[in-house]
């Protein structure tokens, strides 16, 4: 059996925040991600549907909150800080705590950071997880996110 | 959608199941547009074999999103608390996913009536894709 010979990620970087930004709530891209994930429900697609559905406008669907991070200026910030090849990754795990509800129209501000950094299968795998704040343009906490990256390293 | 009587559910009460067509390409592109997400290894077939995959596979957050309206089907969204999936295992070009959901506790927590479901995806071949689980609120 031989060893990966790549050198680990460096866990000095537990703790580092990473850039924070804000992203627009966009209703045609809501529709067209309706339509990728096979959505029907009005709802997600119209205004009077929604407000008839007692909700006070479009809302941002449960994981579109993730899609939206990908919004970040520079979306590869933390493969470059920890110096990660984009083809070895793989999404492990991912949770959302939900605070309040987004909808069309809002300005979500996205405060992320490096929870942890571990390796398992004696460096086989390694694990990043990120996870970030995420709040509206009230000041109002929306959610919490946390992603579990996996990178191959066999 | 028919409001859920948070009396009337049991543990092991199962959630009406959602089944999706088989996964395509197109599926594929179309996500990657319209999530963001725009890693090749999901849609360009060179980018995949050069970093040692047979082909390109799906995201593991399309198949959330599955999972998402497999809830969003069954309680109004404001009623989800938390989720959390492990992605088990790929989702590959061909899948036909299966979103199943179960009753796994009922609990009250800070100061409301819960209930934990247990959530899975599989493919044609019953193989799990997604694990995960979710806490749905029933405000009074």
């Amino acid at each position: 059996m031989s060893s990966p010979c790549i050198a680990m990620i460096d866990t000095t970087f537990i703790g580092a925040a990473l850039p924070v930004f804000s992203a627009d709530v966009d209703a045609g891209r809501l529709r067209f991600f309706a339509k990728a994930i096979g959505q029907q429900d009005p709802i997600y697609r119209d205004e009077a549907a929604a407000q008839a559905a007692g909700f006070a406008g479009i809302p941002v669907p449960p994981t579109f909150l993730f899609c939206l991070e990908m919004e970040s200026p520079n979306p590869a910030a933390l493969r470059e800080m920890l110096n990660i090849d984009i083809g070895r990754v793989l999404h492990g795990e991912q949770q959302f705590v939900y605070h309040a509800q987004a909808y069309v129209g809002d300005r979500l501000t996205f405060t992320p950071h490096i929870a942890d950094i571990y390796a398992k299968k004696g460096g086989a795998l390694e694990f990043v997880v990120r996870e970030t704040q995420v709040t509206n343009q009230h000041g109002v906490r929306v959610a919490a996110l946390r992603c579990v990256t996996v990178v191959r390293n066999d | 959608m028919t409001a859920i009587d948070y009396d009337l559910l049991h543990v092991g009460d199962t959630l009406p199941v959602l089944v999706t067509a088989p996964v395509s390409r197109l599926d594929l592109a179309l996500y990657c547009g319209a999530s963001g997400d725009h890693n090749p290894i999901h849609v360009d077939i060179d980018f995949a074999r050069q970093a040692g995959m047979d082909d390109v596979f799906a995201h593991g957050m399309l198949s959330m999103a599955f999972l998402g309206r497999l809830l969003t089907d069954w309680v109004p969204q404001h009623q989800l608390r938390t989720w959390s999936v492990r992605f088990v295992a790929i989702t590959h070009v061909g899948d036909a996913i299966t979103c199943q959901g179960e009753v796994a506790e009922k609990f009250e927590q800070d100061g409301e009536r819960r209930v934990r479901l247990a959530l899975t995806t599989r493919n044609q071949h019953d193989d799990i894709k997604l694990k995960g689980e979710a806490v749905i609120g029933f405000p009074v």
